[in-house]
């Protein structure tokens, strides 16, 4: 099999690592450069647990070849945190917007792209943000309220 | 509306909690929440190994088939391929999950090598050095199939000449006490009151299989340790039932196996079936390097064991005024092609009829059920969820026969404080009025004052706690034949033939009444009561003395007793 060399910025830092024919980005960030954040749910692109960032838009890492990282600047929840953590986790804690946390970094994934995009969305845009993003514990409804308490000009959800 | 719950709790409950609760209503942190925002909480697939080996299974794409040869020469000869495992490779092939707690008979392989009973059923396993290549080389497992003829219906399975799912079981039903093919209940008499009632009414009701669907798929990795232990990190919910299995499927004492879990991308009862801890480890037994065997989602969808489907027929007779004077259940429950968790479940559900009402007359016969379907396993509630579908959709079926508002005949019938129940226990701590009429005005449904005015604390009890004088028996579904491997075997004494005993009734110490009435009943020389309390479930259950198991019973069933 072939092994191919990619490198991209993975969270502001320049990675490098071989990929092999057919692996996903998913794998490849995971077991190339062990950034095990990003989660593997379905394989198939419906769970939305493998959510990332890709020049700053969510896709689903495992629908994207590992070779397509090429060059791009790819953002997990590995970086999220700085100094103290980002806003939107703070917020996931407080609201109880997680209960496994298996599908918590996808929704953290997309609910900073639509942050980034759009820092006022209505609560219509962010169930249309994590409408890809599937979680089986919480119901949603802690979810949205975090994510709104986020959204600039607004002091409470 | 929370003051008033919270002063409801206090009336319902003062006896039980302390005053000084102070969580409800101010948040509270999880303590693991750190980790999953920060996507450092530890899941079994997080725990990166040098040199990991990845392990798929070859299916039966039958219901119900026999294995004359299994040819995995070509699969072995596949690019990446380490070893291929099938049934001859574990030490010990059979195994029933709760069998730790010494219930029911060994009947499934962890790989199949006779027979298999559902699509889907494992027959080998491929170790490769990827994925990709374990997934190729599955396809090259070579099966000499001879396809059986299959049932997938409850009712189909126990009519006299079905497809036997599993030999040790020919009657397609699961055996309790090595005697019973089906769990009883019997209280009044259902035959006389549905003479005398004003309505009879019936149903028919069924469920479906529910997959748990967690976003996490089910999976364990394990690895050899230089210690000539094994680690394996598993997706488990029940860690050391998990190791239990694993030790005794594999034959080796659990000091050498390091199991580490808790860390669970959501179960929901579908990751108790300790199925890919013993298959990893034995990989990485016979290989020396690290395993992971993994669902991928089709897998967790379609082999995953799900909630087990559930037929219920309830017949119910009424008097004009909306009281139920008789239930009669008849249940099967889908256990799929091994019993798994499925013998419990009945059990649990059993337990739990004729759901939260006073009724003077029940009658049930519920049985486990095996067809060439997946097997069923735990799920949120199971023996239990489904049956109340069951008896709250027949309730709704009831009002309308007697045309009263549902909520108001689940006022009239509901158990009061110190009621007799169906089990010959006292009812206690009732709240099903109170909550009806939240409910009703939470709907704005108006209720009648009766309704209104109705309370758990009073109107129970009196004649309500007497246990009927007659109680009709009978001896249906004994069989013959079944001798180890049974808890209720085990260390017990052989009782009499004939009908189980009635258990004494408990003492409740605020209705000393109802300690008093003993069961009369038409059965010919019961066996001497036992001293201690009666155990669930009843009249089938009754233990004999000195049972010397690893468990009691109740332990089993999660029975709180106090």
């Amino acid at each position: 099999m072939a092994k191919k060399p990619v490198t991209f910025t993975l969270n502001g830092a320049e990675r490098a690592a071989f990929t092999e024919d057919g692996e996903n980005l998913l794998e490849l960030l995971r077991r190339g450069v062990g950034d095990l954040t990003p989660k593997y749910g379905c394989g198939q692109g419906t769970c939305g647990a493998c959510t990332v960032l890709i020049d700053g838009e969510p896709h689903l890492s495992c629908l994207v070849l590992g070779e397509a990282a090429q060059g791009r600047r790819i953002e997990t929840v590995a970086g999220l945190a700085g100094a103290t953590l980002h806003p939107l986790q703070e917020a996931f804690m407080t609201h109880f917007a997680a209960q496994c946390g298996y599908c918590t970094p996808g929704m953290l994934m997309s609910a900073k792209a639509l942050l980034d995009r759009n820092p006022r969305p209505s609560r219509a845009d962010v169930v249309e943000a994590i409408s890809g993003n599937l979680c089986r514990c919480t119901g949603y409804e802690p979810i949205i309220d975090a994510i709104l308490s986020v959204a600039e000009g607004r002091a409470t959800a | 509306m929370k003051q008033g719950q919270f002063e409801l709790r206090k009336e319902f409950f003062a006896d039980e909690r302390p005053e000084n609760l102070n969580e409800i209503g101010k948040p509270t942190r999880r303590q693991d929440i750190l980790g999953h925002v920060t996507g450092r909480s530890p899941y079994f697939d997080d725990h990166l190994f040098e040199g990991l080996l990845h392990i798929r299974c070859a299916r039966s794409p039958h219901h119900h088939a026999r294995i004359r040869r299994i040819d995995t020469s070509e699969a072995e000869r596949m690019p990446g391929v380490v070893r291929v495992l099938t049934g001859r490779d574990v030490p010990r092939n059979l195994n029933t999950l709760l069998s730790l707690l010494d219930f029911g008979i060994d009947d499934e392989p962890l790989l199949a090598d006779r027979k298999v009973g559902y699509k889907g059923e494992p027959v080998a396993a491929v170790i490769a050095t990827s994925e990709a290549a374990a997934r190729d080389a599955v396809k090259k497992v070579r099966v000499d199939w001879e396809v059986l003829p299959h049932v997938l219906d409850v009712e189909e399975a126990i009519k006299p000449g079905a497809p036997v799912v599993l030999d040790i079981y020919p009657g397609n039903k699961f055996i309790y006490h090595g005697k019973y093919d089906h769990q009883k209940l019997r209280y009044g008499d259902v035959e006389a009151a549905f003479r005398s009632a004003d309505h009879v009414v019936e149903g028919r009701y069924q469920m479906s299989p529910i997959e748990q669907a967690p976003i996490e798929t089910c999976g364990a990795i394990a690895a050899p340790e230089v210690n000539d232990r094994y680690v394996c990190y598993t997706s488990t919910q029940a860690l050391f039932f998990s190791l239990g299995t694993a030790a005794k499927v594999l034959t080796t004492p659990s000091s050498r196996l390091h199991f580490v879990g808790g860390t669970v991308g959501g179960g929901f009862g579908g990751k108790v079936d300790s199925i890919h801890e013993p298959i990893a480890v034995l990989g990485a037994m016979l290989t020396g390097r690290p395993c992971k065997f993994a669902w991928d989602r089709e897998e967790e969808m379609q082999v995953g064991a799900p909630r087990g489907a559930e037929r219920w027929y309830i017949k119910d007779g009424v008097m004009r005024d909306g009281r139920i004077v008789a239930r009669r259940f008849t249940g099967y429950f889908d256990s799929g092609a091994y019993t798994r968790l499925s013998s419990y479940a009945i059990i649990k559900g059993v337990g739990h009829l004729p759901g939260p009402y006073t009724i003077p007359n029940v009658y049930a016969d519920v049985y486990c059920v095996f067809t060439n379907r997946t097997p069923a396993t735990a799920m949120r509630g199971f023996g239990i969820t489904g049956v109340d579908f069951a008896i709250e959709a027949h309730m709704d079926k009831v009002a309308e026969t007697v045309g009263m508002n549902p909520i108001e005949l689940r006022i009239l019938n509901a158990y009061r404080d110190g009621d007799m129940k169906a089990h010959r226990r006292v009812a206690k701590n009732c709240a099903l009025i109170e909550c009806c009429q939240v409910v009703a005005e939470k709907a704005g449904i108006a209720l009648s004052p009766a309704a209104r005015a109705a309370s758990s604390l009073h109107g129970g009890g009196g004649e309500r706690a007497q246990i009927p004088a007659y109680t009709a028996t009978d001896g249906a579904g004994r069989v013959e034949g079944y001798e180890g491997g049974n808890y209720a075997r085990k260390g017990g004494a052989k009782r009499p033939d004939g009908p189980a005993p009635i258990a004494v009734p408990p003492t409740a110490p605020r209705q000393p009444a109802y300690a008093a009435p003993m069961p009369t009943y038409a059965a010919p020389a019961p066996a001497p009561q036992p001293a201690h309390r009666p155990e669930p479930p009843p009249p089938a259950a009754a233990p004999g003395p000195a049972r010397s198991g690893p468990m009691r019973f109740s332990s089993l069933s999660g029975f709180r007793r106090r």
